[in-house]
């Protein structure tokens, strides 16, 4: 049984891990640019295992910000991980014991989370685990390996794997924007504010990390008073 | 400003925001306009950082515009984070080939 899950949860880890190296290979291109070496590219992507995160983390990196700035920044484009933490915790048998909730805590991610709640039954803590390691050592390796060849690489071949991690992005909101008409909705709006905070006299003067904060709290807050969601589940669920 | 300070106030506000709704929180939220709140946080947060960031993250702007446009097609029809990942890289490269070559 535990043998069965540690290599159901591998196997399961492959797929999520071979698309974590390419998106983390991209990531690591914008490591390099804040002046992080391979190890602490590995380092960072390891601990943090978040794509907006760490990949707004290293812009704050490149531009020096303020300690507590970075704190603000993980905590809004992390945010989505408090609800996937609540929805797990509903799936915990009452016999598992208390020291396995941190421990698959740290590991949610949005496809983590994904494979956790396409589980029927109570959680198995070993497939998730394997699950993790596959997954987060092929995205850990794939940050290093991106600070570390970022530069042998031709200028257009870096070019276009700058965009990967946008186009992961667009993979998370499209397709609840297909569902839900507010989202639909949201998905433009937020792209004109941000292009206009990025060009209006004062606010561009804003760090980025800043600008994203304001735009979150506000566009996501004025969401919530006029449509508010009749029973809002998953978040940013896979 | 030492990097590993950076990295590690990173990880541990993120080791905190996944470990303790699990660990702590045993009922749901019941706060209609903070559980509508949340639900629509991580939507606006990556849209925010995806444009105009998309555009000005390749050579040319024009091949900034045909990723996104591929993107959001792509995901539109379904395709996994993968997939469009790779196509927005694919596209960018096609069209700076062809904008160089002009």
């Amino acid at each position: 049984m535990l043998r069965r899950d540690i290599l159901r949860g591998a196997r399961d880890g492959v797929p999520i891990g071979l698309g974590y190296f390419a998106v983390a290979f991209s990531l690591g291109i914008t490591a390099r640019h804040a002046g992080l070496t391979a190890f602490q590219g590995f380092l960072a992507s390891f601990l943090n295992h978040a794509s907006a995160g760490e990949y707004a983390l290293f812009s704050l990196i490149a531009e020096r910000a303020a300690y507590w700035e970075v704190a603000v920044v993980i905590f809004i484009t992390n945010a989505r991980y408090l609800l996937m933490s609540a929805a797990l915790s509903q799936r915990f048998s009452p016999e598992t014991p208390l020291l396995h909730r941190p421990l698959i805590g740290f590991g949610i991610t949005d496809e983590i989370f994904g494979l956790g709640i396409a589980q029927k039954g109570w959680l198995s803590p070993p497939y998730l685990y394997s699950a993790f390691l596959v997954a987060a050592l092929c995205w850990s390796s794939g940050t290093a390996t991106g600070i570390a060849a970022g530069n042998v690489l031709p200028a257009r071949a870096v070019s276009a794997l700058s965009v990967a991690i946008y186009g992961m992005f667009l993979a998370i909101i499209i397709p609840p924007a297909r569902e839900n008409r507010v989202v639909a909705a949201l998905v433009p709006v937020s792209f004109a504010c941000s292009f206009a905070f990025s060009v209006l006299p004062l606010l561009s003067g804003l760090s980025a990390g800043m600008r994203t904060i304001l735009l979150t709290v506000g566009i996501s807050a004025l969401a919530a008073a006029l449509f508010p969601v009749a029973d809002a589940k998953g978040g940013g669920a896979a | 400003m030492n990097v590993y300070v950076y990295i590690l106030i990173a990880a541990v506000v993120s080791f905190l925001i996944r470990v303790l709704p699990l660990t702590l929180i045993r009922r749901q939220i019941t706060n209609r306009f903070l559980r509508s709140f949340l639900y629509y946080v991580p939507y606006v947060t990556l849209a925010v950082m995806t444009f105009p960031a998309i555009v000005t993250a390749a050579q040319y702007p024009a091949a900034g515009v045909a990723a996104l446009l591929v993107g959001v097609v792509l995901a539109w029809l379904g395709a996994g984070l993968f997939p469009v990942a790779v196509s927005c890289c694919a596209s960018v490269f096609l069209a700076e080939l062809l904008l160089s070559a002009l």
